[in-house]
């Protein structure tokens, strides 16, 4: 600007340089300076205005997108066993280092609150996490005192009865048992059994692992087999039990923990359980997205439907929106001739009719939805009139209330003001003038309003639409109050999370999702009609 | 068309009232030759409107006939009346182009889609807005909006078309251009005009015909040049063109001429509309029929002036000079070589002729 400007003023040196105030300092940084305190007090003006949409809105809007994705509950409660989990195959059960890191990490003291949540968590995925976790966390702390004797409880519950005991107590006075396990028969001459209350059903750990060792010792296969006769053959279970334990001794010494857990639920024994508690450990996670589009993760981590009897999310989506959809349509029918007659009456009666129109915004929403149902029950006013008329007999009254229906009839006459004020004020700017100028250049009455009226309150209609459509989606109080079973919408399962499931998680993913739905609803009436086309009046 | 005797649009006894207790139109009778330029001129609320629009059908006649070619109009919907009409905000469809309003007639009239596309450039053509077919209203001037407007009544070939202050909203020079093609554009396509102004000169360059309204009656329906030279009444004398008023009671009468009293002078006059002998009666006298100092004798009225203001304005030169006790009086003086330059304070003679000094009503 400046050089373009050159030529034409006067030439002197100067001229080609940057202007320049009389002190010295170029033009724009005085001007810069100038207008900084100007810019500085305009911010500080709105300053509060920007604090509280931030706390207010931004804040819990970016709030619930984070918990939506947010995954903690299982690296807070198991840091270590999911850091192990993560190198795992997912083909073979954990290694011990696994079982070991959660057995220590579950009964720890200190962590009940995060082992509850981890519970509660993972109970979201499959049902049956929550007694798992709690019944894991009570049996933890004994396995850890005594790996070896959980593990044969694990390896086969038959260790865990009093018969078995009872029959090798018995046995332990004979000189065939007490040569072949000599230290066994020699602790369990020890062991007080008896129809004492008092007495133990089975012995402590230190004859398990007495027996253990004597039934892992190398080269005892005679003593075994010397059991067994003893016992009767294999045809006894307790000579089929000490036989099969005998043969899987190395095993279970090897992995004393894995067959504990085994024990104290069989469900550790299974590379599924393991898989949901991998796929839960990252500290983000899809899956309340994908719970909330009734998809899951199948045990390889392929996204899959949910099993039938889930599936819910979807289709009530899509109700949610053809119901608004429906809503803002019925608002439209019925705003359209309320607003045209308001902008054509003269101002002295269309103040009263604009009157009763937002009257309802002046009673409480709980008594417009009540009074809607002594309107539309059973037994309530428009079944007595139709029932008066003869139209509906005693048996076939109309059920007006607690389904879809009184949804529909009570959202929309809510609604109907948020319709009906951007489609006013929009009729009000029509100049009665292009309808006497359609009117002369031929169209006759319907075709004048069609073509010439209709299309200049598109504004309106749009604004409208967006706003109820936008409401609609959202509404809760309404169909939770006179929706019934089948009348629910998306947002009373939102609520539902919040308040009753208290899964945080799936309600901030059902309202993020809802929140792209309205979005896109809104790309799309952009693209369609144009926002700067809207007028809320 | 309409033959020529039987006018093609006629008032009969028409009267108007809105809210049951003052008639906007009284009275009304009024002939319209098929292809006559007929302006209505009048005061703000003088009822034009009133009546356009009872002839375009959005009002009816509280009493009387509005007849359109012979037929009676009072239970003919407006959009069967065939009538093109010219609003004064111009009323274009916002949300249509320029050349969707101009079909938009020629639609609802079920017109081919060539035969639209072809009647619809040529009357953009017409009114010199060719390349703006795809343009919305909004993107127009005031002017052209004003051309589109036109364009869109003439469009459908209607014989009556209707104009209420169309170019009222246009600037002064913008507004003598358009009149000049609205004129043009009659000559040439013959069709019956009414057209609704409050400028006068507006209505004296365009109109066959001038129907001045005041208080919801016409007070005289005349060609413009009668109109200026030869007002019925003093409002008409007074609503058009400059005019001297003196105020005096008629002396005698002999049926074309009179004299009448103004103060202590005795002034000769035309008889035209006074109320006889005895009555108050107002005379009219355009500035520019006044004679600066005549010859004694020539003229039938000379009196004594001073002259009071002087106001050069090109042309001529505007004097205000009291004279029969009317220190209001204006003279118009041409400014020609042979005029002598005049002196404020001056003491001068004014005359003028019987013809044009016209006693009116009071
Ligand atoms: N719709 C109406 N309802 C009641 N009175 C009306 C209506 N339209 C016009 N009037 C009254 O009728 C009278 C004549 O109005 P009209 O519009 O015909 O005047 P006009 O001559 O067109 O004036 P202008 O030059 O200001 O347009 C006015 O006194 C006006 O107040
Ligand atoms: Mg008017």
């Amino acid at each position: 600007m400046v050089d373009a400007a050159a030529p034409s003023s006067a030439p002197t040196a100067s001229s080609t340089r940057d202007l320049v105030t009389a002190d010295g300092t170029p033009l724009k940084v005085a001007l810069a300076r100038a207008t900084r305190l100007s810019k500085l007090r305009a911010f500080l003006l709105v300053a509060p205005l920007l604090l509280f949409i931030l706390v207010s809105f931004i804040f819990p809007i970016v709030q619930m997108l984070w918990r939506s994705i947010d995954n903690p509950e299982v690296t807070d409660a198991i840091p270590r066993t999911a850091a192990l989990l993560e190198d795992w195959n997912g083909e073979d059960l954990p290694s011990e280092q696994v079982y070991a890191a959660l057995i220590e990490e579950i009964s720890a003291d200190g962590m009940r609150q995060e082992i509850g949540r981890m519970g509660a968590r993972l109970n979201y995925e499959d049902g049956g996490f929550r007694s798992l976790i709690n019944k894991t966390q009570r049996g933890a702390g004994e396995i850890s005192e005594s790996p070896i004797q959980y593990a044969m409880i694990g390896f086969d519950e038959a260790w865990e009865k009093q018969d078995t005991w009872a029959e090798l107590d018995a046995l332990a006075e004979s000189p065939g048992f007490a040569a072949a396990f000599p230290a066994t028969a020699e602790k369990l001459r020890a062991w007080e059994t008896g129809n004492s209350p008092f007495a133990e059903k089975t012995p402590g750990a230190d004859v398990y692992e007495t027996l253990f060792e004597e039934l892992s010792g190398s080269g005892n296969s005679t003593d075994i087999a010397q059991v067994v006769s003893l016992l009767g053959g294999t045809d006894n279970p307790i000579a089929d039990l000490i036989q099969r334990t005998a043969a899987n001794a190395a095993e279970i010494k090897d992995r004393p923990l894995r067959f504990a857990l085994g024990g104290v639920d069989k469900d550790w024994n299974d590379t599924a359980t393991w898989k949901v508690i991998k796929a839960v450990s990252p500290p983000v996670t899809m899956s309340y997205y994908l719970n909330a589009l009734d998809r899951t993760y199948d045990a390889n981590g392929n996204i899959v439907m949910q099993p039938e009897w889930k599936q819910i999310y979807v289709d009530l989506f899509l109700k949610t929106i053809y119901v608004s959809l429906g809503v803002t349509l019925c608002c439209i029918v019925l705003a359209y001739p309320i607003a045209h007659l308001l902008a054509i009456l003269p101002a002295k009666h269309s103040n009263l009719l604009l009157i009763l129109v937002l009257l309802p915004f002046w009673t409480s929403l709980l008594v417009r939805t009540t009074s809607w149902i002594v309107l539309l029950q059973s037994q309530g006013v428009v079944n007595d009139v139709l029932f008066f008329l003869g139209i509906v007999t005693d048996e076939s009254r109309l059920q007006l209330i607690y389904n879809m229906t009184g949804t529909v009839i009570a959202m929309t006459h809510i609604l109907l003001p948020f319709m009906v004020l951007p489609l006013y004020s929009v009729m009000k700017t029509i100049s009665p003038s292009y309808l006497r100028a359609a009117r002369s250049l031929g169209a006759n009455p319907l075709v004048a309003f069609v073509r010439v009226y209709v299309p200049q309150t598109v504004p309106g209609i749009g604004a409208g639409s967006i706003l109820v459509f936008i409401l609609a989606i959202g509404y809760y109080i309404t169909p939770a109050l006179v929706g019934g079973q089948d009348g629910q919408l998306i947002s009373n399962f939102i609520a539902y999370h919040m308040q009753r499931s208290l899964n945080w998680g799936m309600a901030a993913a059902l309202g993020t999702v809802l929140l792209a739905g309205v979005l896109a609803m809104y790309w799309l009436y952009d693209r369609l009609v144009g926002i700067d086309n809207m007028k809320l009046g | 068309m309409a033959e020529t005797d039987t006018p093609f649009v006629q008032f009969i006894e028409v009267q108007k009232t809105y809210d049951g207790e003052l008639l906007v139109v009284k009275d009304l009778n009024l002939d319209i030759k098929a292809g006559e330029f007929l302006t209505m001129l009048g005061p703000s609320g003088s009822g034009k409107t009133t009546c356009l629009m009872m002839l375009a059908g959005f009002e009816t006649p509280t009493e009387g006939k509005v007849m359109l070619g012979g037929k009676e109009l009072n239970n003919v919907p407006p959009h069967k009346r065939g009538i093109g009409m010219v609003f004064q905000n111009y009323a274009l469809f916002p949300h249509m182009t320029v050349a969707e309003n101009l079909a938009f007639p020629l639609e609802v009239r079920k017109m081919g889609k060539s035969d639209i596309t072809a009647k619809v450039q040529r009357a953009l053509d017409m009114v010199e807005l060719g390349a703006f077919g795809a343009r919305r209203p909004a993107q127009l001037s005031g002017g052209q909006q004003q051309r589109v407007a036109l364009a869109r009544a003439l469009v459908f070939e209607p014989d009556l078309v209707l104009m209420d202050e169309p170019l009222g909203a246009l600037d002064k020079n913008l507004r003598e251009q358009m009149q000049y093609e609205i004129k043009h554009i009659h000559e040439n396509f013959g069709m019956t005009v009414v057209y609704v102004t409050h400028d006068q000169t507006e209505a004296l360059t365009m109109s066959d015909r001038i129907a001045v309204f005041n208080d919801g009656k016409i007070q005289q329906l005349a060609a413009p040049s009668v109109l200026y030279e030869k007002p019925e009444n003093a409002f008409v004398a007074q609503f058009i063109g400059e005019n001297n008023r003196l105020r005096g009671t008629v002396m005698d009468d002999d049926g074309t001429a009179c004299t009448v009293k103004v103060e202590d002078f005795t002034i000769k006059a035309l008889s035209v509309n006074h109320n006889g002998v005895g009555s108050g009666s107002t005379l009219s006298l355009r500035p520019e029929r006044v004679t600066l100092n005549p010859d004694a004798g020539s003229l039938p009225n000379i009196f004594d002036a001073t002259v009071e203001e002087l106001i050069y304005l090109g042309d001529h030169i505007r004097a205000r000079v009291s004279c029969c006790g009317d220190d209001e009086f204006i003279v118009k003086i041409p400014n020609a070589h042979d005029q002598s330059a005049l002196d404020k304070g001056e003491k001068v003679l004014v005359g003028w002729s019987m013809e044009d000094c016209r006693a009116l009503d009071a």
